[in-house]
């Protein structure tokens, strides 16, 4: 057998998790980790939607429930539930027959197979540009998009003719606290008559980020066109992961499918959307009354689980080494991470961060933003 | 004289030899393994379960628990902690990242020229996953004899001899998909002295562990063996079918390497490769196993389960080859027993297939393959007497 290693050349890569493993390494009992992809609790813990421990001791004595495979393109009551979330059951799309979901291991895997199926059947002829957009909770956070903004961009996409709306809904309903509200701007453009897909997550609408739910929405001209795409689709899953899980899925229908469990899951959906805002206001307050430099509107007029603070990379970099707290770069921060146990030492924290590094005080004014 | 008027009876109902790779019991229902739905109960009622992401690389205790049960107790590559797993979606999942790393990384960087070579036939399944994962170049080699109803050893060993060196061979770890014939204990020893000696890569897929012969030591001969013999090897394994967990996609992709730090390194790669397909892998599936596997007395009741599917399905082989024999149908049947698994390559063909269907409404593949799991105690007289009249009436 040869000596050395068919794998000798293969670098170690620290890209994916270089900011969870220095948080982990640093021995500071004051260390804060602002990062977090789920929504956690004022305890440190991910939340998890009271509905879902119910539904889920349901599923586990139901002794008509087998684990047969799901079809490849996953459980059908839920991408139709899941679809009919995001375009609304009143959809033109949705009546005409010509909107589908491809049921998917979460928001990733439905953007991965959407972004597989555009690089090998979306127009060839022209140089390729694509529209990525978020329809709410946008990821880093901008300003959540208006309605005048919506509108506009909807009015450009034609004109420029070879622009693809492609959108990612990865909380639905954590944005404004109202689920229809937070689906405008897609709504709209299936309004305006829009050929798009949708990556769709249920990790952080209903805590259940371990199950990996998430639904690929495709709204095409008519049925046909629908079918193909489909058809298409289910062949790329087939080489990737074959049939998707079917535990979360099977959680989220019964949620949707149900007029009780629905209103109550709609309303633990506003909670946590009025708890996010609520962190976001007593941040900005706490800024205010220590005087912080600049102006931070910005993190009350953003909305959903994530906010781009605005702080320069060398003010990230003083946190991090002065103050134990850690953050990527690019001063973005998920909003839940921050509680009433840490938001004093983080608030005095920035304030220091920005106080005593070079550079303007980056605290952004809305207009500024705009 | 009384005349007895006999109703004409109702056509038998359809036989599903077909079905794409579920275990059926005697009365063709699902099953799901009774130690499965002990451990469900469990994990619904443990409060201090929460919801978070799995590590990108999956469950920790499942990873090391799966790569445990196909290299065995006793592995001299965990001792000396040159192993490692990437917990996947299903055997599918494991194919394909492996796939997606090796195209990247191995016989230089992003060489989609390396030929990937299937077994000829093999799950139709493989080159999707080998061809969506970037490779360029696949290619058969010869494994059914399908005059001799078996193995085409010489086929399959020129076939190695003659591809490029590095070139990447697919191997079923036990119960071939879809022909039921494995290589013996001898011939796979021959399959690795050639791999080794041509610096071929295994990329073993192992989806029927246990299932086979009922014993997971046994249906993991190969891939230890590979491993004794010192080479580097993945193997991708799928908990759909010994643990009945279909839906819930439950697989691990075990690597094998020189040493701790090139696993490491590999490790770090398939992370990067995981985050931008699914992120992260679903829990319950891989909890499920988990659990099982580290607590004795769930072990020995899973081993049990496991038992009783792989036990139904050699005896029916055994009870259908008896039938065959016993009604003297043309042709040689000991196939039927040889073969292993979930499947069989019943050697009918093509016309005879079309007859069992149409006119036996016994559904089974154009290949001849049928799953075996489609047979029960009531059916088999009919399905031997059926193949009997397909293989007499069309030679």
């Amino acid at each position: 057998m040869a000596a050395l290693s068919l794998f000798l050349d293969v670098p170690l890569t620290r890209e994916v998790n270089w900011l969870l493993d220095a948080y982990q390494e640093d021995p500071s009992p004051d260390k804060v980790y602002l990062d977090h992809r789920d929504c956690q609790t004022e305890m440190g813990k991910a939340w998890v939607c009271p509905t879902v421990r119910q539904t889920l001791l349901q599923i586990a004595s139901d002794p008509t429930l087998d684990h047969e495979y799901l079809p490849v393109l996953g459980f059908p009551e839920f991408t139709r539930a899941a679809t009919e979330l995001a375009l609304g059951r009143e959809s033109r799309a949705v009546i005409e027959n010509r909107a589908g979901g491809v049921h998917t291991v979460g928001g990733t895997g439905a953007v991965r197979i959407g972004a597989e199926f555009l690089r090998h059947w979306y127009n060839t002829s022209s140089p390729k540009q694509r529209l990525f957009s978020s329809s709410c909770c946008h990821w880093p956070c901008l300003p959540r998009w208006t309605e005048s903004h919506c509108v506009l961009c909807s009015l450009l996409c034609p004109q420029r003719k070879r622009l693809f709306p492609f959108f990612d809904i990865p909380a639905q309903g954590l944005a404004s606290g109202d689920l229809d509200r937070d689906a405008w701007a897609l709504r709209h453009f299936v309004a305006q008559g829009f050929e798009l897909f949708c990556a769709q997550s249920f990790s952080k609408t209903f805590g259940l980020y371990d199950e990996r739910v998430g639904n690929l929405i495709v709204v095409a001209r008519d049925n046909e066109t629908l079918v193909r795409i489909r058809s298409q689709l289910q062949k790329q899953v087939m080489g990737m992961w074959a049939t998707p899980a079917s535990l979360g899925a099977r959680v989220i229908t019964t949620v949707l499918n149900n007029p009780a469990l629905l209103n109550k899951w709609k309303q633990s959906l506003r909670m946590l959307a009025e708890k996010i805002m609520l962190i976001r206001e007593k941040l900005k307050e706490k800024l205010r009354i220590l005087g912080t430099p600049g102006f931070w509107d910005h993190l009350t007029a953003q909305s959903g689980t994530r906010s781009f603070t605005g702080l320069l990379s060398s003010q990230v970099a003083f946190l991090e080494k002065h103050k134990h707290i850690y953050l990527l770069g690019s001063g973005q921060v998920s909003v839940c991470s921050i509680n009433s146990h840490n938001l004093d030492y983080v608030a005095q924290s920035i304030n220091e961060a920005v106080s005593s590094t070079e550079g303007r005080a980056q605290g952004l004014s809305w207009a500024e933003m705009e | 004289k009384i005349k007895l008027k006999c109703r004409a009876l109702p056509p038998p109902p359809p036989i599903d030899g077909q079905n794409l790779g579920t275990y059926r019991t005697d009365e063709g229902q699902p099953w799901v393994l009774p130690v499965v739905k002990k451990v469900e109960q469990k994990i619904a009622n443990d409060a201090s379960l929460n919801h978070e992401y799995l590590p990108i690389l999956g469950l920790p205790e499942f990873r090391a628990n799966a790569s445990r049960i196909v290299l065995g107790e006793d592995s001299r590559a965990i001792k000396e902690n040159r192993v490692g797993g990437v917990q996947c979606l299903g055997g599918t999942g494991g194919l394909r990242i492996g796939a997606e790393f090796l195209r990247r990384w191995y016989n230089g960087t992003n060489n989609t020229a390396t030929p990937v070579y299937i077994s000829s036939p093999s799950w139709e399944n493989h080159n999707s996953v080998f061809v969506n994962a970037g490779f360029k170049d696949i290619r058969a080699y010869r494994y059914w004899d399908a005059a001799k109803r078996g193995l085409d050893l010489e086929g399959l060993l020129e076939d190695m001899e003659s591809a490029p060196e590095f070139s990447i061979f697919v191997l079923h770890a036990c119960a071939h998909n879809p022909t039921g014939t494995d290589p013996t204990l001898e011939q796979w020893k021959q399959i690795a002295a050639v791999m080794k000696r041509r610096f071929l890569f295994p990329f073993f897929d192992s989806a029927y562990q246990g299932f086979a012969s009922g014993c997971l030591d046994r249906d993991a001969w190969a891939v230890r063996y590979f491993v004794s013999e010192g080479f580097e090897l993945f193997c991708a394994q799928s908990f759909s079918k010994n643990f009945g967990l279909y839906n819930e996609r439950v697989g691990n992709l075990s690597v094998v390497g020189k040493d701790a730090d090139n696993v490491q390194r590999v490790l770090s790669q398939m992370e990067k490769i995981v985050r931008t397909i699914w992120s992260n892998p679903p829990s319950q599936g891989a909890r499920i196993v988990a659990t099982t596997l580290t607590c004795p007395q769930l072990f020995a009741e899973w081993k049990d389960n496991v038992k009783t599917m792989a036990d139904r399905v050699l005896l029916m082989r055994s009870e259908l080859r008896a039938r065959l024999q016993a009604l003297g149908t043309p042709g040689t049947w000991n196939h039927i027993t040889e073969q292993i698994g979930m499947f069989s390559f019943t050697g009918l063909n093509p016309k005879q297939v079309e007859y069992m269907i149409k006119e036996k409404h016994i559904y089974l593949m154009a290949s001849g393959r049928i799953n075996m799991c489609g047979l029960t105690t009531k059916n088999l007289d009919y399905v031997a007497s059926s193949i009997h009249e397909a293989v007499t009436k069309f030679q």
